[in-house]
């Protein structure tokens, strides 16, 4: 079988290829998945995610590298921008911060649009995270698109959840908030030259304190950098390599993976299982069941529940 | 539902500005196209490379430098052993009439200079992903 095995060989022109079919639900990409989703399971899941220009690209750049020096493990870079509601289109803009990542081959980066989805990163977001996977790629950084508070579909995606915050975002209330401090393994206070950068830094370790920890549960380190020049990169990856040995050591890794193994199986359930059921109304039925809505006839609870009877 | 097409636009050689690609990118996204763009003072390699990780439809060249001539030949020259050879070129900025046909003769799908209509670009970007080059 063909894609597949040049897949494994390193061939990164049928990596391309193959991504582009998962993104774009094409046939041809679930069996590919399929046979190789066995050797799934062996990166390093990075989600990077935190308000737009905080700095997310440049330090996923500066990491990359860093991890580039340590060792010969391939790294993978799936970058996410948002779709334009209106037309569809995007761009997609991350490599500019990625230059230096530029002629390794043992790098590979994919511009993602977000097509829709609202949590941040798109609906086939984790079918390309397995590929890379699959495709021997040690550590996969994801960036979300600028995420601000309820953006949170990453935690479910990646093995260690890195917030980057930058200075002069809001007081410590906005830090109090539920959400996207709440998902951080890692907080990184990047752009740390500016002039807030120290308040700013102890509003989120004070808001973290106020979380107190159980024994043996992981208390977010807070970590500064400044990712133009990579002051600091060296501490936030050994951060996030504490933060996968202690998944690993703690079992908490095993719970997470089941979760998103559920999740996954879930959400593959419901998208099944509304296709089918639409296929399954005869002619006009479902748009006639949306004008009632859209005419305040019905509530959505009431035309579904109607179009559920009517089915049996 | 047709494939969302997915453009590269890059910018290679050592010109300084980059508005024209810019509006460029602009408009190809609202024509509803995914444009992944790379920045300034990109190399022939830098931008083969991504057109590959990013398995592009199309690769849309902006060069104010005048070094069109020798910039292109070799863009295409490394896309061809990257085994990218059938993928669409599209080339804009500030390029003499004389060069055009030099360029298309290299297999550049089309040309566009100062003041060209962003219609007819986005057009053009659309039919050339549509008829990948034969090889």
């Amino acid at each position: 079988m063909g894609l597949a095995e040049d897949v494994l060989r390193g061939d990164r022109l049928a990596l391309a290829r193959w991504l582009t079919w998962l993104e774009e639900d094409d046939p041809r990409g679930d069996p590919v998945l399929a046979e190789l989703f066995p050797r799934t399971g062996r990166a390093h899941r990075l989600g990077v995610t935190g308000p737009p220009g905080s700095g997310k690209s440049t330090l996923v750049n500066q990491a990359a590298a860093w991890c580039r020096k340590q060792s010969s493990e391939r790294v993978a870079v799936l970058a996410v921008d948002p779709s334009s509601p209106f037309t569809g289109g995007a761009i997609l803009g991350d490599r500019i911060r990625m230059r230096d990542l530029a002629g390794d081959k043992g790098v590979f980066i994919r511009s993602m649009a977000s097509r829709g989805a609202l949590g941040g990163l798109s609906r086939r977001t984790a079918e390309l995270v397995e590929a890379l996977d699959a495709a021997g790629y040690g550590r996969v950084f994801i960036e979300t698109v600028g995420a601000g508070q309820a953006e949170v579909d990453i935690a479910r995606m990646a093995d260690t959840t890195i917030v980057v915050e930058a200075p002069g975002m809001g007081d410590d209330i906005q830090a109090l908030k539920a959400g996207i401090l709440e998902i951080a393994d890692v907080l990184v206070v990047n752009k740390a030259d500016l002039p807030n950068a120290a308040a700013t830094e102890r509003a989120l370790r004070a808001s973290l304190e106020l979380a107190a920890g159980r024994p043996g549960s992981w208390t977010p380190p807070v970590v500064s950098t400044v990712a133009e020049s990579g002051q600091g990169i060296d501490l936030l990856m050994e951060a996030v390599d504490r933060h996968r040995d202690w998944l690993r050591q703690s079992g908490e890794g095993e719970a997470r993976r089941r979760a998103r193994a559920a999740s996954r199986l879930d959400s593959e359930l419901q998208h099944v299982l509304i296709e089918r059921f639409r296929r399954g109304l005869s002619d006009g039925r479902y748009d006639a069941a949306l004008a009632a809505v859209l005419e305040r006839r019905r509530t959505p609870a009431q035309a579904a529940d109607e179009l559920i009877r009517e089915r049996g | 539902m047709s494939k969302k097409l997915r453009i590269l636009i890059a910018k290679p050689g050592l010109d300084g500005h980059d508005r024209g690609a810019k509006v460029i990118a602009r408009c190809l996204r609202d024509a509803g196209m995914e444009v992944i763009y790379t920045g300034l003072r990109q190399t022939p390699e830098m931008i083969a490379d991504a057109a590959l990780q990013e398995d592009v439809d199309a690769i849309g060249l902006s060069i104010l430098s005048g070094a069109h001539l020798a910039l292109v030949p070799r863009i295409l020259e490394i896309l061809q052993t990257q085994g990218m050879a059938q993928l669409p070129v599209l080339i804009g900025g500030i390029i003499p009439d004389d060069d055009v046909p030099t360029l298309k003769a290299m297999g550049v799908a089309a040309v566009f200079g100062p003041g060209a209509n962003t219609e007819a670009i986005t057009r053009a970007f659309e039919e050339a992903a549509a008829s990948p080059k034969a090889v």
